[in-house]
């Protein structure tokens, strides 16, 4: 996936203003490379836990779906553990084309935004590939 | 017979369809024939128990089937049962 330094900076920015709650939203792409960042509101509203609110989910589905773009990524915050996939996200993730990017903030002055592809149905030991990040 | 539709992320399960035509009185009947007519909807939706996955919302006709009588809720030949999965996760 890339990501522009600006793009990357607008996920840690909805991170940092939700904190101590997760945030959570949707990054529009074309061919691997974000078009825009969506922030969504955290239903759910807990720092350990995100649950995208659902008419918002189908409200930005349908944008990205009208403007031509795909849904590269979905996206939310871990506060205080590192960026990589608790149980409860590979368990919930229900969409597997989209990237599920995690925004870290357990080292506040140096955020860490990876991405990986999630496969809830999968065998133990294959349900989480990285994917890189690519910022420029 | 009822339409269900099907969000982009289960249209694999149910070989490209965006819509699905099946039987049902109910909600729960409708997904039922609809996970037995396509079992790899049913690893998608259901629990390993056979239930309805706590995640994934379904409306009919577009109304939050919570708030109705969840899996009791009436269907006929013209309503439209929609699922779509949660976007959820956390760090527990």
């Amino acid at each position: 996936m890339r990501i522009t330094r600006a793009q990357a900076d607008a996920l840690i920015a909805h991170a940092r203003g939700e904190f101590p709650n997760e945030c959570c939203g949707l990054i529009a792409g074309r061919d691997g490379a974000a078009t825009r960042v969506l922030p969504a509101t955290n239903a759910e509203g807990t720092p350990f836990m995100y649950v995208m609110d659902p008419h918002e989910q189908m409200q930005l589905m349908d944008d990205i779906d009208d403007a031509g773009e795909d849904l590269l990524a979905i996206y939310h915050s871990h506060t205080r553990s590192a960026a990589y996939p608790s149980r409860t996200d590979v368990d919930l993730a229900f969409f597997a084309e989209p990237l599920y990017v995690i925004v870290s903030l357990q080292d506040a002055d140096q955020p860490l935004i990876r991405a990986f592809r999630l496969d809830r149905t999968a065998a133990e030991g294959e349900q989480i590939a990285e994917e890189p990040v690519e910022v420029s | 017979m009822s339409t269900v539709k099907i969000p982009p992320v289960l249209r694999q399960a149910v070989g490209g369809e965006r819509t699905v035509e099946v039987g049902g009185s109910t909600m729960g009947e409708v997904l039922e024939a609809l996970c037995a007519q396509y079992p790899a909807v049913g690893g998608q939706i259901l629990t390993a128990d056979g239930e309805l996955h706590k995640y994934v919302n379904v409306y009919v006709n577009d109304e939050d089937a919570r708030l109705l009588q969840w899996i009791d809720t009436p269907v006929g030949d013209a309503d439209t049962v929609m699922i779509l999965p949660a976007m959820a996760g956390g760090a527990r």
